[in-house]
């Protein structure tokens, strides 16, 4: 119980805990700004203004093409779907 | 002489119990004081305390559900304090039915009262809810209520980004303009290390600081007995800073007061006249 305390007496001393509330904090702000700019509002353009540039150099029908946004846990994923009409 | 509109004025913060309601209350009443004919709402539905912490809670007869669903009119639902003249509280209703609080109905209620005040001060409910939301919707400015600890500063974090997305101003690419309020402060324990300093939570925030409110016994003192902190007859830590707060907001240039500890410097300094 003894080295316990002391343990804990060092590690305090060793680190204030204010210092690690701020680092904590840093990283826990920067992630959910990161979250609140990856609103969603913006899929419905991209595709818009993707099937616009596909469609200059290869035909495509509007409806064949898919955006979805994945996340998963820190990692976001872009996928982008787009069936090429048969050329029969 | 032509009459400029009222400001409104969101007091907010995301999480509970930070002081929100003793902030309001506080700088309602000061801004009254110094004459600005002032009107502090309370948004939290369901929850109503505002009226407590002004010591008004038994001269509640109507609230602000009741004026948006027409049930009375805002001069019958406004109590006008009986120590400030200037001085107006629009109580929260008890009712449970949160969608009582339309966006027409706050939005109709905040335009009659720019034209007759200086100031709305809307006190926010806790959490991100629709109260939350209809009390910051409307807002010119933001005052962002703080405590010194990990929870409450991320939470003032989320509610700066839903000031900037989700408001009437942001919606219309205009800025709420935002102030920190960080309360409870222990100036001694930011010195041991145990706390976060005001310039931590500045630069995480990275809003402009209004004020400091150290932690102080006064603040329970006046919510015992229905007084807002400035109110109260003697000198206080708590009532001083929200007095320099009040002076931040109104651009008052900060001057050091008689307690402030540079000046009881000065004072050993200074010769005898």
């Amino acid at each position: 119980m003894i080295t316990k305390t002391l343990k804990n007496l060092l590690k305090f001393k060793n680190k204030p805990s204010a210092k690690n509330a701020k680092e904590r904090l840093q990283i826990v702000v920067s992630h959910q700004r990161l979250d609140d700019s990856q609103d969603t509002d913006f899929l419905p353009k991209l595709r818009h203004e993707l099937v616009m540039v596909i469609s200059k150099y290869i035909k495509i029908d509007a409806d064949q093409v898919n955006v979805q946004l994945q996340k998963e846990g820190s990692c976001s994923v872009l996928e982008l779907n787009i069936v090429l009409p048969s050329t029969h | 002489m032509i009459k400029t509109e009222g400001k409104v004025i969101v007091v907010t913060s995301g999480k509970g119990g930070v002081g929100k309601t003793t902030s309001s209350a506080a700088i309602s009443a000061e801004l009254a004081r110094r004459g600005h004919k002032t009107v502090v709402i309370d948004f939290d539905i369901g929850l109503r305390n505002l009226d407590l912490i002004m010591g008004c809670e038994r001269r509640v007869i109507y609230d602000f559900v009741n004026v948006i669903q027409g049930d009375a009119n805002l001069s019958q639902a406004l109590i006008k304090d009986k120590r400030e003249e200037n001085l107006y509280i629009l109580p929260a209703s008890q009712t449970r039915d949160k969608d009582a609080l339309t966006k027409e109905g706050v939005e109709a209620i905040l335009s009659a009262l720019r034209k007759d005040f200086t100031f709305i001060v809307c006190d926010s409910p806790a959490g991100i809810e629709k109260g939350a939301l209809m009390s910051l919707y409307f807002a010119d400015e933001a005052i962002i209520v703080t405590n010194p600890e990990v929870s409450s500063v991320r939470d003032s974090d989320r509610i700066i980004g839903v000031l900037n997305s989700r408001s009437y101003k942001a919606e219309h690419n205009q800025e709420i303009k935002k102030h920190l309020l960080l309360t409870r402060y222990a100036p001694q324990r930011v010195k041991r290390g145990e706390m976060l300093s005001v310039e931590d939570v500045q630069e995480i925030l990275a809003i402009p600081l209004l004020g400091i409110i150290p932690e102080s016994t006064s603040v329970l003192n006046a919510s015992n007995n229905g007084t807002p902190v400035t109110l109260l007859d003697i000198q206080s830590d708590a009532k001083a800073a929200y007095q320099r707060a009040v002076d931040s907001l109104l651009g008052i240039e900060q001057k050091e007061t008689r307690n402030g500890w540079t000046n009881k410097l000065m004072d050993l300094f200074r010769s005898p006249a």
